[in-house]
Formats: structure tokens, sequence, C-alpha cells
């Protein structure tokens, strides 16, 4: 009896523990899914102020003495000319009251220091601008700086010491004037994605550094996709078994792990001080980085061209093909879209690799966006670090949408992956 | 303009070099319904027009890329000798401004010269312009005699398909040695720096110093300034980050695989593995964002109410998130471990009336534990090399330190601060990065070499 | 060749055959004459497969595969420096024992051999190329109406006599087949059978079977192998009424395992 009760209690136990054991795994499993579900929710939440800029209402004199000094109508020196002063005007005048020197200072910050030149800009395009706005008074909407972007945003507490927050006591009133009038307003911030990088948050884009990822993952895929596919086809179906196939197979799984900042270090020893390559440009980032995806695409190609039957290269040649006809005509198309999905992956790769093209210059500020593969850029996740460093509190909503880009960006390719994979895929 | 119109001439050249090719090969088909072999052409008119294209096109090419280096070499020399006298005695980074001056003047006019040097520049571009047409006519006429030799060749008889697969094969060998290039490129140039680096400082300071400083001189006659550079803080801090990442990454990523291969259904598991694996797919810089801006801050407010000191850039915060990074490499290898073992096993334990825990916990992880082994290295090796989490989530201070609450900096870091930004080459500030680099290069290589080794003597066992 | 008597298509003198250290072939004499079929039989690993891929030089893709001996083709010797391969293969076809159809359209499956092959000019040659083939293959009145679908979906026996079209596109003198049928049902190899009774008008042929039945039904010379030796060679009837051998004996009344 008491031994029953023993063996009884014992089963107890092991059961208990084999619930825990289960327990623990599941437990490991959900955390992990729930640091990514944080993870994304949070950038996303971040990134949504990102997505809307606020708008100020004014009233401006397009004053002729300011804008066309010379009263020639000569668009080009026009451009040149000070539309903040005239902007700068507009917010005066909406506050009479305001005659301090210390205290209009204050008043115009509330205003984008790059509004005028988006007005001029707006107003003057083109060959033959229609100039008919010259001394006339117009109701235009231009940018508000960032820091009132963020107090309408609810990102500054009107709670807190004056001297502890970047909006004075003064701005508050203004701005809850403004905000009575109706000549506040947020509207969805398209410049975030036709604008390159700025020093002002509000002016501040991805558009260059999109640009630049595309320039830079153009470069890759010329240069790794056609390498790979040869390498892999030559020692898939050409090499015979040697030593020195064995060293090239050894170096492309060992090159697969090597740290990507490590290709940095070969980039700016080898493309940038011996060859003297552009420093910043995407060609000698696309150059880094295909030597990176080469070993990808090798070994996805490679295991695609073995899942090819032989009967099929048994079939050509039979017929009288020659190997080279074999392999063109039959192989490689049926192992294409394998080479494909690999080519994909190790491009989505390419598009979050951050750390070598750091080390190749490809962090510089830049605000022109590039037009061609020599000309410096940024890429993606190289705006996001360094909108990462940036002190301003907009830069980091600004940060979360470049992630969430980057992020769709590739959540776009490896969808193309799987759905090649799906509809390509052969059981023979 | 000139290489693109290069370019253009060339490709219509070897346009027409395949059009010659064909044509030549089809004029020479006499007896096309004999069924003798000697009677037919040796191969298809396509070949032969290849071949011909190949001839026109290869060496031009090469003789292109070989042009593209020498021509700005060739001009220099030539403008020196203008100048002549004028750059006698003169320093040598002197030269190189007046030279590149007269360059960028001879491109744009209105760059502003010393009016003295107008007739050098003038004769510049003359140079310059003779010098652009010589290598146009040379690659062209090489293209062109290529054509025209080896359109000579065709004959029934004549073996083109061979030389043109011959030929492809060729660069397809050359394909496949560029990531043998690329390895050795990587060692030549880690190499080449570290041994600069080592004529500044001792190898024994570099490898054992406990300080670490590399702060140079500002100006160069400052020489007392010149920074220390003992490793071992900045090799310390590398451990303990990877140390807190792999204390995180093995026992939720096994535990992950387990259930993964062994409790789960295939439905759950087909949804939780691809979302797993997700947590590999985003880049690094994502990771680092949430570690600085999120986790890191979470945690120094935690430890302020635990009445710790948490620095706002704590070898934790870094440490825990590149954790969450690796699991997904510690789970796939290990899952596919664990399920290459075979099935006899399991059921061997399970007739014994072992639980599925006990079975696990006593026959499949002991069978599996190489294949785990080796993947726990590949995941350190990956650990030790991540770059952006700890760029932007440690910090930079040298601190030797065992406690995780503390800032300490890695090898990726010190490497990436020591590099970015402008920089002359030579200083050991800059050659230091280089010979971590070669320390790091050394130790992921040897992880990987070593995971490779424990994993086949593991197939071994079961092949 | 002589008037009265049937030329020699091939010779086949002193062949061994090697994989790697392990010997597949000892000293093969073989005649091959032309327009006849010629059955090679034997128990599951004697070398039938081998020798037939010599025939054609397969083996050339097999890397540990080395041959010695001469196999003469029209007194010529195939493995000499001045045989290209692929000149060789478009004269001598080959079809094998599981259907292997690439995955492309009827009609390209059999039209690629004669494009390599340099056999059309315009788009018409391939035409005629494609129906005369699929006619004489036994195909045409089943494909004749989807000539654009995959080769592929055809059953197995019409994705066999699609090969043997493939096979004759590009009109060789000699056809090799490897166990042509035996991924087939009845019906349909008695289909194939009877195609290779009309194909030796045309073309020299030489097939391996496990089917003592089939090398009775179709084949005028029959070849008994073991072990990678030629046990006995001489005519089908000889062979199957009054074998001089007594391990051919054995063999061909099924008393061998
Ligand atoms: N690629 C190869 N590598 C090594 N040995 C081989 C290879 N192909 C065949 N062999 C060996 O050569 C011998 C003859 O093989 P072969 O395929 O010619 O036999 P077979 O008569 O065709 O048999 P089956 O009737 O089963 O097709 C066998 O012992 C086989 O193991
Ligand atoms: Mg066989």
């Amino acid at each position: 009896m008491t031994d029953l009760q023993q063996r009884h209690q014992h089963l107890q136990k092991r059961y208990a523990a084999e619930r825990r054991f289960k327990a623990y795994g599941l437990a490991a499993i959900i955390f992990a899914l729930g640091f990514l579900a944080i993870m994304l929710v949070t950038i996303t939440v971040s990134a949504i102020p990102a997505f809307t800029q606020t708008y100020i209402k004014l009233n401006v004199e397009f004053d002729q003495k300011v804008i066309d000094k010379s009263g020639e109508r000569n668009v080009v020196e026009m451009r040149k000319s000070d539309f903040q002063k005239i902007i700068r005007q507009g917010i005066y005048d909406l506050f009479p009251e305001v005659t301090k020197r210390k205290a209009k200072k204050k008043l115009k910050t509330l205003l984008s220091s790059e509004a005028g030149y988006h007005i001029s800009s707006a107003l003057l395009s083109g060959d033959k601008p229609d100039l008919g706005f010259i001394d006339t008074k117009r109701e235009i909407w231009v940018k508000s700086s960032d820091d009132v972007d963020s107090f309408i945003k609810g990102f500054i507490n009107r709670d807190i010491d004056e001297d502890k927050r970047r909006i004075k006591d003064n701005q508050i009133t203004w701005i809850d004037q403004l905000q009575a009038d109706g000549r506040l307003e947020r509207r969805f911030n398209w410049d975030f994605f036709i604008f390159a990088d700025s020093r002002s948050p509000e002016d501040a884009g991805i558009r260059g550094a999109v640009v630049g990822s595309f320039f830079t993952l153009l470069i890759t895929l010329v240069l790794s996709f056609p390498l790979g596919v040869l390498a892999a086809v030559y020692l898939e179906e050409f090499s015979k078994p040697s030593k020195i196939t064995d060293f090239i197979e050894v170096n492309i799984n060992n090159l697969a792990a090597v740290p990507s900042i490590v290709f940095g270090l070969l980039g700016l020893a080898l493309f940038l001080n011996f060859f003297n390559m552009p420093r910043s440009a995407p060609l000698v980032g696309g150059m880094v980085l295909s030597l990176m995806t080469l070993p990808t695409i090798i070994i996805t190609t490679r295991a695609a061209l073995k899942s090819v039957p032989p009967s099929i290269r048994e079939a050509a040649l039979g017929i009288g093909a020659s190997k080279m006809q074999t392999i063109l005509h039959h192989v490689l198309p049926l192992a294409m879209p394998g080479a494909l999905t690999g080519a994909i992956i190790g491009m989505a790769r390419a598009l979050g690799e951050t750390a070598p093209l750091l080390m190749i210059g490809m962090v510089a500020f830049i605000v022109d966006i590039p037009q061609g593969v020599t000309d410096p850029a940024t890429v993606l996740p190289v705006q996001i670090y360094i909108w990462a460093d940036s002190p301003e509190r907009a830069f980091q909503a600004k940060m979360s949408a470049a992630i969430l880009v980057l992020l769709f960006f590739l959540v776009v390719m490896n969808a193309i992956a799987v759905m090649l994979r799906r509809r390509y895929e052969r059981r023979w | 303009m000139s290489y693109l119109t290069l370019l253009i001439i060339l490709f219509g050249l070897i346009v027409a070099g395949y059009q010659i090719g064909q044509r030549r090969a089809k004029a020479v088909k006499p007896k096309l319904n004999s069924k003798l072999p000697e009677h037919k052409l040796h191969s298809l008119p396509g070949f032969h027009g290849a071949y011909v294209a190949l001839w026109c096109g290869i060496p031009s090419f090469i003789l292109m890329f070989v042009w593209l280096f020498l021509e700005p070499n060739i001009l220099s020399l030539l403008l020196e000798k203008q100048l002549g006298e004028q750059i006698s005695g003169m320093a040598d980074g002197k030269v190189e401004l007046l030279k590149s001056s007269i360059r960028r003047a001879a491109e744009n006019s209105q760059f502003p010269v010393d009016t003295a040097l107008l007739a050098v520049v003038e004769s510049y571009k003359n140079i310059q312009n003779q010098a652009n047409i010589a290598g146009m006519v040379l690659i062209v006429s090489a293209a062109i005699i290529g054509l025209l030799i080896s359109q000579r060749n065709i004959a029934q008889r004549f073996m083109a398909r061979h030389k043109v697969e011959y030929i492809f094969a060729v660069i397809m060998l050359l394909s496949s040695l560029v990531a043998v290039l690329t390895t050795f490129g990587v060692v030549v140039s880690l190499v080449f720096e570290t041994i600069r680096f080592f004529d500044h400082v001792s190898v024994s300071e570099f490898l054992f110093g406990l300080h670490w400083s590399p702060q140079i001189a500002l100006r160069a006659d400052q020489v007392a300034s010149s920074g220390s550079f003992g490793a071992v803080p900045i090799f310390a801090g590398t451990l303990l980050i990877t140390f807190i990442a792999m204390l995180i990454a093995v026992p939720i990523g096994l535990f992950s695989a387990i259930y993964m291969s062994e409790y789960a259904s295939p439905k759950f598991r087909n949804i939780a593995k691809p979302l797993l694996e997700i947590l590999a797919g985003i880049p690094t810089v994502v990771y680092g964002f949430f570690a600085a801006l999120s986790v890191a801050p979470l945690m120094r407010g935690w430890g302020f109410e635990l009445g710790l000191e948490i620095s706002s850039e704590s070898a934790l915060a870094a440490g825990l998130v590149m954790g969450v990074m690796i699991i997904p490499f510690v789970s796939s290898l290990s899952d596919d471990v664990i399920n290459a073992v075979p099935q006899t096993m399991r059921d061997g334990s399970y007739a014994l009336g072992a639980t599925r825990g006990e079975t696990i916990k006593l026959v499949l992880l002991p069978a599996a534990l190489p294949g785990i082994v080796s993947s726990v290295l590949l995941a350190t090796s990956r650990a030790i090399g991540e770059t952006m989490i700890v760029v932007m989530a440690a910090g930079l201070a040298a601190n030797l330190t065992a406690n995780p609450f503390q800032a300490v900096t890695t090898v990726t870091v010190q490497i990436l601060t020591l590099l970015v930004g402008d920089q002359e080459f030579d200083s050991p500030k800059t050659l230091a990065a280089f010979a971590l680099g070669f320390v790091l290069f050394i130790i992921t290589l040897g992880l990987n070499i070593l995971a490779l080794k424990v994993v086949n003597k593991y197939r071994e066992k079961y092949d | 060749m002589s008037e009265n008597k049937i030329a020699n298509k091939y010779q086949v003198r002193d062949v061994n055959v090697f994989y790697g250290d392990k010997q597949a072939l000892f000293n093969i004499e073989v005649d091959v004459l032309e327009n006849q079929v010629t059955a090679l039989i034997g128990p599951s690993g004697c070398g039938k497969s081998t020798l037939l891929r010599c025939l054609n030089r397969m083996n050339d893709v097999i890397d540990v595969c080395k041959i010695s001996g001469d196999i003469l083709l029209d007194g010529q010797d195939i493995y000499s420096k001045k045989i290209d391969v692929v000149e060789l293969r478009a004269r001598v076809g080959m079809v094998f024992q599981k259907p292997n159809p690439f995955p492309k359209s009827i009609y390209d499956n059999v039209v690629y051999g004669p494009k390599i092959h340099g056999m059309i000019e315009h788009k018409s040659d391939g035409d005629e190329i494609v129906e005369t083939s699929l006619k004489r293959a036994g195909l045409w009145e089943e494909v004749k109406d989807r000539l654009d679908s995959p080769g592929t979906g055809l059953s197995g026996g019409q994705q066999q006599r699609l090969c043997i079209a493939r096979a004759i596109a590009v009109s060789p003198e000699v056809i090799l087949m490897d166990e042509p049928c035996s991924a087939l049902d009845p019906i349909a190899t008695a289909r194939i059978e009877e195609l290779i009774d009309e194909l030796k008008e045309k073309f020299t042929i030489v097939i391996v079977t496990h089917s003592m039945q089939q090398a009775a039904r179709v084949s005028q010379k029959t070849a008994f192998f073991h072990l990678g030796k030629l046990v006995e060679f001489g005519d089908t009837d000889q062979i199957f009424t009054n074998p001089h051998n007594q391990q051919t004996q054995d063999y061909i009344t099924g008393r061998y395992g």
C-alpha cells in the first residue's frame, strides 16, 4: 500500500516536472515574441507624430522692397532675397502688441527658419513664374518651428518650470491665441517623404536616404548577382573536387560569418585609401555590400542548382547539348527562382546594413538628393543612426518613422521572396 | 562625354562583330544535307558570332580599365615635366596642391588661378585632350584588330563553340575566385595596417595594457599627449556584453527550440517559427534604437527605484537587447539538430516509460549536444561582431569592470568611433582600429571554424 | 560494306571500364549491326548501363569513370581526340529508364535538339521536324492539339514516347535505350515495343532490358552479361532456344537469383 502511494507520489512529481519543463519552453517563446511585439509597437507609436506637421496661417505682405530690391523682376535675383523677412513681418503683424526686441525674437522663433525658403521656391519655381503676388497681401500657411510642433503634439508640458522647457510662457500665450483664431493646423507631413535630411527637424525627410539606399542596392545587385550565380554554377557544375575547390568553399562559408564591420575596414583600406574611390558614394557602399552578399547568393544558388534533378541534365546531354548549353538552357532557368530568392534575401540584409557604410563615410550630413552612384549619399539605416544622435525631440519621431519605412521595404522584399519560393517550388 | 561615347562605340563594334561572325559562318555551309560531321559546320553560327564579339570586347575592355588607371598618372608626369623648374625645390605637398589647382582650372574656366599659370593650364588642356584621343584610338583599334583577326578564323570545322564555352568557363572560375580575393583583401589590409600600428605601440602594451584612451595630440607638435592603447578594457567590455547576451539567448533560444520541435502543434510551429525568425531579419540599427531610447532609460528607472546606480549606457541594456537579437540564431540551429536526432532514439526512451521532458533532457539533448554547442559558438561569434546595438546603446568609456550596470565599450564600438569622421591615415589612432579589427576577425573566424569542426564530428556520428 | 552482309555499326573491342578502383566491365567485345535491335541483358549491376553509356560517351560526365579499349562507330574510334562528343551524341541518341522530358512545352522538347544542332533555319523547319518525329514516335495523334502544353503533363507512356520523339528529332543513326519500359504499364510497354520494331527500319537500336520476353520479342541479337563480363553474345533466337553457356541458360529460364 505505502509502496504504491510512494510510486504514485513519485509519478506526480515527474508529471509536475514535465509540466514545468513545457511551461519554460512556452515562456521562452512568449518572451521572444513579446519583446518583438513591444519593440514594434513602441516604434510605431513613437513614429506617429512624424507624419503630421503644424502649420501657421499668416497674412503676408509681399513687399517689393524686400523681395525684388532692384525692381527688375529678375527671378534669379529674387530667389536670393530674404523671404523669411516678410514672413517674420507676417507674424509680427498678428501680434502688434509685441514690441520689445527680445519678445519679438521669441515670437519669430515660432516659425520654421526655412519657411521663407520654401515659400520662395514654391512661388518662384520654373522659368517664368507668375509674379502677380508682388506687392499684394496674401493669406498663406507656413510651417511652424519644431518646438511649436512638439508643443502642439503634447511633448512639451506647459505645467513644468519655464526654464526647463523649450517653449516659454509668452510663446504659449501666442500659440494659444493662434489656436483660438484657427490659425494653427496639423497636416499630413508629405515633406517627410520628399525632402532629404536637414538640420531643422521640421524639414528633415527620408527621400535622400531612400534614394541613396536605392543606388547602393542597385550597385550591390548588379555586382553580386551575376558574380554569385556564375561562381555557384562553376562550383556546382564545373569544378572537380580538389584542394582548390575545397579552399574556395571554405572561404565562402567563412566569409558569410565575418562581421560586417570588417568589410567596412576592407572598404576603407582598399577602396578608399588604395584605389582612391570617392567617400560617401553609393558606388563604394554597393561594392562593400556586394562582397558581403556574395556568399549568401552563392550558397542559395548552389542549393537551387543541386535541387535540379540529374535526369534533366542527362536528357539534354543525351541529345547532344554541350555542358554549357545544358546548364544555360535547362539547369539554370530551373534554378533561377531559387537564385532570385537568395538575391532578394541578400538584398534585404544589405538594406539593413549600417556599420560598414558608416566606415566608408556614408554618415556625412547630406542635404542633397543624390543623382548618381558617385554622389555623396546616405542610406536609410544610417539616416536612422544619424537622427538617433540628434538632441531634438522631433528627430526621435522622424527616426521611428524612418524605421517604419525601412521595415516596410524589408517586409515587401521578404514577401516577394516567399512568393517566388511558393510559386516556383517544384517537387520532382 | 568621352567614356560614354567610347562605350557606345565599343558596344557597336561588339554587335557588329557578332553579326559578322554569324554571317561568315552561315556563308561557309555548303553541304547541309551531308550526314558526315566533317561536312557540317562544327558550331552554330551564333557561336561564331559570339567568338568574334568576345575577341572584340574582352581585350578592349581590359585595355580600357588599364588606361583608366594609367591615364591620370601619365598626365601627372607630363604636367610635372611642363612645370619643370617652377617646382624644383618645392615641397611635395605644395606640388600636389599646384597640380590639382591646374587640373581644376583646366576643367572649369571659372576656377581662379595665377595668371602666370594660364599658359600651363592651356597646354595641360592640350595634353589632356591628346591623351584622351590617344586612349580612345588605342582602345577602339584594339577592338577592331580583335574583330578582324578573329573573324578570319571562321571556317567549317572551326570549333567556335569550344572556344566560347572555354572563355565562359574561365569567367565563371574568376567569379568564384572573387570570394577568395575578398578574404585575401581582408587579411592583407588588416595585417598590413596592424603591423604599422605595432610600429607605434608594442604588441604587449596593446594586448595586456589596462588603459585605453586613444586621444591623440591635437597639434602635430604635441607629442607628449599621444594616447595609450591597452586594449584589455575593450576586450573585457566585449566579453561582458557578449556574456550577458548569451545569458539571454542560450536558455531562451534553446527552450524555444525544444518547445517548437517536441511540444508545439504543427499549427503553432508554423506561426511561431517564422515570427521568431523575424527577430533575425530586423536591422540591427533598429535594435540599437530600441536599446538606447527605450530599454536603457527603463532600466535606469528601475534601478533608481531599487536604489541601484545604473548607467544610461549600461552593459546590461546593450547585452539584453543583443541577446534577443541572437535568440533566433540559437533557436533555429538548435531546432534543426534536435530534429535530426533519429526518431528511434525517442521511441526507445518512450518505450521505457520516460516522459517527454525526461526524454528531452536525458536522450535528445545529450545526443544533440554537439550541434547545440556549435550553434552557441556561431551565435557568440555573431554577438562579438555585432556593431550597431553597442554603438548606440553601449558607451565609449573604456571601463575595466565586471559590473553590468556600468558603461563599458566594445571592440566594434571602438573601431567605428576611431574611424568615422575625417582622419589622416597614419596616426596610431586610426591604425589601432585595424589592429582591433584584426583581433575581431581572428576571433570570429576561430569560433566559426570551431563550430564547423564540432558539427562535422556530430555528423559523422549519425551518418 | 559488302552487299549482302549487314554492316557493322559499332565495334566494341576489348573494353574495360573502371569507376575509380572498381572495375565494372571486363574485356568486352560486341558488334552492333546496322538496322538491327541489339538487346543487352543480365542481372542487376552487371554493367549493361555502363556499356550503353560508353556508346555515346555519357560516362564522360562521371569524373571517376575511366575506360580503356576501342569503341568504333562506322570504323572510327569515338574516344579519339578528333571526335566532338556533342556531334557524337547527335549521331547517337539516348532514351532513359525514367521518362525525363524537359519541363517545357511538347513542341520545345522535340525541337530543342534540332535547334542546338543547327538543323533549323526557319520556323517551318521546326514545325516539320516536330510533326514527323512525333508521328514516328506514335504520339502525334494524341498531342497534336496541345503542342504548347508542358511535356511533364503527359502520362508516363506518353512521356517516354515524347523522349523517343525528342531523340529521333535530331535524325540520329543509333538510338540507345536503357530499360525504356521499366516505368511503364503493359499497354504502354506494348506500344513502345511496336515502336522499336518500326524504328529499326531507319535506326540502329541498342536496348537494355530486364524482361526476357521483351528481349526475345524486339531484338535480333542478344548479349548476356554477368558481373561485368560478356558471357554470351549471339542471335536472339539462338540465345533463347539454345544457349551455349550454362549461366545464360539459368538466367533466361529464371533459375538465376
Ligand atoms: N557512377 C558510378 N560510380 C561508381 N560506380 C558505379 C557508377 N555507376 C555504376 N557503378 C557500378 O558499376 C557497376 C555496373 O553498373 P550498371 O549501372 O552498369 O549496372 P546495370 O547492369 O545497368 O544494372 P541495372 O540493371 O540495375 O540497371 C555496378 O556495380 C555499379 O555499382
Ligand atoms: Mg542500368
